[in-house]
Formats: structure tokens, sequence, C-alpha cells
């Protein structure tokens, strides 16, 4: 315990265990977010824990606010744990300071939370700007009758014959049941051959046609898959197959509203209000471009004023609440489609994609290696340059080491680069970057690094002009053998004698030692921990970022648990490639060949072209494309053996670092 | 592209070899970033220098000329250490080509980047 201040010796423990906490409350919101408290008295307070972020509505937010004067505005920013509290005068946000800093109030759950005030000069938010519905969507209210309503409930029997029928499911999130065609979860499409027997509901009939009349919808829709989601419930993010259904699709919310989240593939999201008996239909853009889908939770942010109850939740933050959500129901009538979508879509388009998985030959001779690495190696990263930048901010601990030991005024070549995250590491160094790809050569510069455009194996820098270099994560792009030792050779070529090279290539096991590297650890999610690694932490320089939730991602347990326990000298287990085409690695799950095509889902940019087979697999929801580049794992010893065929350098230094294969080499 | 880079490049075009130093360099837009002096630093770079290349890149952009070799107790002397940072890491080429000096070929440099990049026929195999 710390020494007793007289004035702390007027305080009590609960006191003061109060003014830690709600010292504690302005710190975060300091750290976290940028708001900044301010000692003196104001008519603006922020509020810690009353936030929608954490279960507290607006109106039970309110009703304590109001205690203590009139309160002028209330912010509440979605998702956050605070508010901000404006009074009409200093008098009354004084007293709610003294009132309600340590209350305690129920959150909508029930659940008791305490309540934290801080005085700030302004409520600190930045307003994302008006938002318009995607293209395509039309949101119609009040579209049935509260007793159609009734009876459309009461005709779904979710009860009745669960076993026999193979067209009701209780998925993992939600129930659910067709009519007309069964909707196959598997292949994300139906079976054109094989309808339904009995079609759609005769209920339905007399609906659609009401529909049609009213001009609501054009064709008149064939299957009914009818959902029904409980509070806390949701659907993935997801685009309905193109292939299988025509362009119009509407749903019909029943039993309860719920918000609806359409996302643009270049990051735009948009929150919708479906209102209970709304029908939302989907044409066009927001029908074959964006995604949309149910976050499962148990309250949605609404807007609070009564005024409009469809369309956009709007960054209004002094008009949100939460709302509880009931249970819904949705019918959703779609057209199966009998041609080809020919949308204006391609990128996201079934249809339209050309033949995948990309399938690609274990390359032969030198010229089909050098063919292959052109396809899935230079062009993808010159495609995905700008995203990949991106992912690679944070350096390597081990390399950092390697570069800062290095004495004083040494010339250093970075031979593939990358976006240059070595090249300013030690200022005392005169460092030369180059890469294969142009656009990361491009970020390099803006860097203000010195950095050329040139391949691995001709390098256009004199002989013995260096006096260390660093080659990270490229001779495993490298299709055979010989030329994975030739771009080592080249590597050497540049070094005097006596200078050093750091290279790094990726391991093809990823469990060494029973540690797994952080590129299978970053796979927390599959495993049941919610712990996000972010982007920084789960950087390695092949790691791949993206969430792979909805594409090619296995939950085939055989092929998430590491199986390389025991490396044997020179060599390891890899299953041999028994057919000429090159396995696709699971993003995040232990090799099984050591040379593989690893998926690149890029993330930003859908408009890029598209001789990559930027697409996921067959049925995929997600629009972002997916780009495959070949590596070669290195197995324990290997790169050791590829270095000794050199001749003319010593290895000082081998080891392992988080799933790659490292060695320090000096010319002699 | 700093001239010390330029200093480092070399031509790679099959066949050339060490005939392929030092590239003759055309620039037809050039800029003065100004760097941080850090003499002891200038001092280390000079001996690494190809001399000859140097001077010869100095003449191709108007420079005002270098000493025909680094002068006696270069180490000491600031006059001429100020000199050399400014020519080796301050002078950069924006735009221009690199021309190899065995084959011709030319290699472009835009918005300061060399693109050195070779067909796969042009290629030491």
């Amino acid at each position: 315990m710390n020494i007793n201040h007289k004035s702390d010796l007027k305080l009590s423990k609960t006191e003061k265990k109060f003014l830690r906490k709600q010292s504690k409350a302005r710190h975060v919101l300091l750290k976290h977010e940028g708001i900044e408290a301010v000692s003196y008295v104001t008519q603006s307070l922020v509020v810690a824990n009353g936030g929608l972020g954490n279960g507290v509505s607006r109106k039970q937010l309110l009703l304590a606010l109001e205690e203590c004067g009139s309160v002028e505005a209330l912010l509440m920013p979605p998702n956050k744990p605070y508010a901000f509290v404006r009074y009409g005068t200093i008098e009354e946000s004084r007293k709610a300071y003294a009132a309600l800093n340590g209350k305690e109030i129920a959150d909508d759950a029930g659940q008791k939370i305490v309540l934290y005030l801080n005085f700030v000069e302004k409520a600190q938010w930045e307003n994302v700007g008006l938002q318009a519905l995607p293209p395509g969507v039309m949101i119609v209210e009040d579209i049935i009758s509260s007793e159609d309503e009734k009876m459309l409930l009461e005709s779904i029997n979710w009860t009745e014959d669960t076993d026999s029928q193979n067209f009701q499911k209780s998925l993992k999130h939600r129930r659910v049941k067709h009519f007309g065609y069964e909707f196959h979860y598997e292949s994300n499409n139906v079976d054109k051959e094989k309808p339904l027997p009995g079609g759609l509901p005769d209920f339905c009939n007399s609906i659609l046609e009401k529909w049609l009349k009213a001009g609501y919808i054009q064709h008149k829709p064939d299957q009914l898959t009818v959902n029904q989601y409980e509070p806390g419930h949701g659907i993935p993010a997801h685009i309905d197959t193109h292939s299988a259904f025509e362009d119009e699709i509407v749903s019909l919310s029943l039993g309860s509203e719920i918000v609806m989240d359409f996302k643009h593939p270049e990051g735009i999201t948009v929150q919708i209000m479906l209102p209970r008996r709304s029908l939302l239909v989907m044409t066009g853009e927001s029908r074959y471009l964006w995604t949309h889908g149910i976050t499962p939770r148990k309250f949605d942010t609404v807007q609070a004023s009564e005024r409009h109850r469809s369309g956009i939740i709007t960054s209004d933050i002094g008009d949100l609440t939460l709302s509880k959500r009931g249970v819904r129901t949705s019918f959703t009538f779609r057209k199966v489609r009998r041609t080809p979508c020919n949308c204006s879509y391609p990128l996201v388009c079934d249809s339209q994609r050309k033949a995948t998985p990309p399938s690609f030959p274990f390359p032969e001779s030198d010229k089909e290696a050098s063919q292959l690495e052109r396809e899935h190696v230079h062009q993808v990263y010159e495609e995905i340059a700008g995203h990949f930048s991106s992912t690679r901010h944070s350096p390597w601990p081990h390399i950092v080491d390697f570069l800062k030991a290095l004495p004083s005024g040494s010339i250093v070549a970075d031979v593939g680069c990358g976006n240059g995250k070595y090249l300013g590491i030690n200022k005392e160094l005169y460092m030369i970057g180059c890469d294969r790809s142009r656009n990361l050569v491009d970020i390099c510069r803006e860097r203000q690094f010195q950095a050329f455009v040139c391949d691995a194996l001709a390098v256009p820098v004199r002989s013995e002009s260096c006096d260390a270099c660093i080659s990270i994560a490229v001779i495993h792009h490298f299709a055979t053998a010989e030329r994975r030792v030739a771009a080592l050779r080249e590597l050497a070529r540049l070094l005097r004698p006596g200078g050093k090279a750091l290279i790094y290539v990726w391991a093809m096991e990823q469990e060494y030692r029973n540690q797994k590297s952080k590129y299978l650890r970053g796979n927390r999610r599959s495993e049941g921990n919610k712990e996000e690694t972010s982007s920084e932490t789960s950087t390695s320089m092949q790691g791949l970022l993206v969430n792979e939730e909805s594409v090619g991602c296995s939950k085939d347990p055989a092929l998430s648990v590491p199986v390389i326990n025991d490396i044997t000298e020179g060599g390891c287990k890899s299953r041999k490639v028994t057919n000429s085409g090159l396995p696709i690695h699971t993003n995040r799950t232990s090799f099984h060949s050591q040379d593989v095509l690893v998926p690149w889902h890029l993330k930003g940019n859908p408009g890029i072209d598209k001789t990559v087979e930027p697409f996921g697999p067959v049925g995929s929801p997600n629009p972002s494309p997916v780009f495959h580049r070949f590596y070669h794992v290195f197995c324990g010893g290997e790169l050791e053996t590829a270095c000794q065929a050199l001749g003319d350098v010593s290895i000082l230094k081998s080891y392992y670092d988080q799933g790659n294969w490292c060695v320090i080499l000096q010319k002699v | 592209m700093k001239l010390l880079t330029h200093n480092l490049l070399s031509s790679h075009v099959r066949g050339v070899g060490t005939r392929g130093f030092p590239l003759r360099l055309q620039a037809t837009e050039v800029r003065i970033n100004p760097v941080e002096f850090n003499p002891d630093f200038v001092a280390r770079m000079i001996p690494k220098v190809e001399w000859a290349a140097l001077a010869e890149a100095v003449d191709c952009l108007n420079l005002a000329a270098i000493p025909k070799e680094p002068i006696e107790g270069f180490e000491h002397d600031e006059t001429f250490l100020r000199k050399m940072h400014h020519v080796l890491l301050e002078v950069d080429v924006l735009e221009g080509t690199l021309q190899c000096p065995e084959s011709g070929r030319l290699f472009p440099i835009s918005r300061g980047i060399p693109n050195m990049l070779l067909s796969d026929d042009e290629t030491e195999t």
C-alpha cells in the first residue's frame, strides 16, 4: 500500500476505488479513442460505459442523465462503449458529474454497469457523411397485413417430419426451409433438374400475383427459402450465386425487424433496417455485386426517431439507440436461372469466371518454371502490390538485428525488397533495393529509398560491390532446384570477399520444437480462440491476413492438425506430388507438399486485371478476388544444401525463425 | 537514382560480363535532394566508388567536375567530403536512360526508378 496522504485519509476505500476507475476510464478514452478529458467544468461530459457498444440504450441513459438537468444533446456513436452528453448549463453538468459518477445502471440485457464521467470540451466524433442505399435496393413497408403475416408464420411448420425432409435444415445460425427447389449449401446452388414436389405453397401465389400487379417485382419467383433467426442468429455476408438465380431477389421480413449489412467490395458498408412486414427488393448492382448478411447479435443499433422506419442506419449519432431483436422469419423468393448469367460484374460472376481452381502443371523444364513464375509470382505481386504492402509494415527482429550489426558505411543490397520495409532500418548503411514488381518498387521510391526493377536471377549490380546482401522470402518463389541455386549464386556474386548474406525462405515445417509458427497461430479463429491477430502481429512475410472464413478454408481437422514432428536430416514428411497439377495450399494450415500454390485474397481493389484467375472456388460467396502464388517451401537442411552448391561461400549460421529457414553466408 | 547507386549498377545482358560497366547515363530530369551531411559516412563510401565511372557520370550530368582521384587525406578534408556528399547522395536522376556500354541496350529511368528488367533471351543462363 502506498503511504497515505492527508487528503487520501478523507476518502473512504470505495471512493478511492471509484477515483481509480474514473481515472482509468479517462486514460483508456484518451489512449484508444483519442478523447481528451479536461480537468475543469464544461457543459459536456463523456460517459464511459454508457454506450451502445456495451448495451446501454438511448432511453435508459437519458433517464439517468435527465435526473440532473436538461440534456441538450446525447451523442451515442455506434459500437462504442461511451456516449457524449451536453447539458444546458454548467451547473447541470457539474451536478451530473457529481451524481452519476460511479452510478450503477442496468443495461438492456439486465446486466449492471457502472458509469464514469469526465468533462470534455466538446463531443469528438467524425461523421462519416451521408450514405445512400445500394443501387437496386428498394424497401416496401407494410407490404402485407398483420393477418397475412400471422397466416404466413403459422403456415410454416417447423416441427413436422424433420427427419424425412432433406429440404429443412437447422443451420449453425438459423433454421431454414426450402420450397420449389432445394438450395444446396455445399455448392451454393440449386439442382435445376430436381424441383421439389408441391412447388411453392398456394398462399404464396396470391401474394406474388399482387406484387407483380403492383410492380414491386417483374418476374414470378419459383423458389422460396424460409429462414428463421432467433436473437443472436445471423447469416454470413454473401452474394446469391449468379448462375443459380435471376436478377430479382425479394425478401419478406416477418415477426420482427432486423438490420441487414450491405457491403460493396471496395469496403463501403451500408446498414439497412428491414422493418417487420416489409419487402426488400434487390436488383442489379445490389443483387450482383454487393454482399448482404446479418450480423449475429442480440441488439441492433437503430435510428431512435420514429420518422422513418426502413432504410439506412445513418451515422447521426444524436439519433441512435439499441433495438432488441425478436424472432424474425424471412421469406426469400427467387427465380431459378435457366441460362448462364451475363451480368456486368464478371469479377464476382460464377458464370463468367474462367475454369477454377487454377491448375498449373508441375514445371518440368526451365522454360516451364519461368512461365510458372511469371504467371504465379511476378504477375500476382504486381496485382496485389498495394494490398500486399499494406500488410507488410513490421520488420522481423532477427533481420533488423542483422542489419543493425553491420559496420557503418556498408553497402547492402536487398534483392527482392518488396515494399522496402528493410531499406531504412539502419541509417548508417547505404542500401539499395530491387524487386521484380514495378508496383512494389514504386512504393519503395515513394519512401525515398534507392530501388530498381530487376529479376533476382539477373541483378544489374557489379560483382563484389556489396558488403552485405539480404534475400527475404524470395528464393522460395523459384520453381526448380536449379533456379533456386542460380538465385543464391547471383546473390553471392554481389558480395565482396568476406561479405555476408542473410537469406530467409518459407519452411515446410510450420511447427518446430513443438512450437507452432505465427503463420499457423494466425489461424486462431478456427481453434475457437476469439483473440484476433492483428495484421501487425500476424505479419509473416507470407502470412495471409484476410479472413478465410468463406473461401476455401477447410474445416477438415485432418488438414489443420500439424503433422510434422519428426523432422529427419535432409528430408521431411512431404506428400509426393503424384499428379502433374500443383496443389493449392489452405491458408494457415500445415503444408502437405513442398511445391504449392498459395492463395492470396485481395482486398480493396476489385477493378484489376483478370488474367490470373482472380476467383475463389465455385460458389464462393466472397467477392474478393483470389490470386495464387507459387511457393517451394524448404525442408530443414535444404537451404544449407543449396548454399553449399555455390562453392565460394561458407555458412556462418543457420536457424529457424517463425516458420522460415534462415542462413547467414559469408563469401570466402 | 543517386549517383552512388549508378556507380553500383552494371549491365547484365547475356555475355557482356564485366564490360557492362559503367552504364552510360543520360538524364532529362535531375533533382537535387538535400541530405544531411555525415562526413564519416561519405569518407567510408569514397574507397568503394569506381572513380572513373563516377567522373564520367558527373560529366554526363554537366555537374562541376570532380578530381581525377580521391585527394590525399580526404577523410579530414571537409570541402572535398561535402562536394562528394553532394555528388553521391544529393543528385537524383528522375528521368533518363542507362545504356549498356557493350550491347547498347537502353534501360529507362522513370520517376527515379531504373527499370533493369530483361527479356528471357537477354538474360544470362
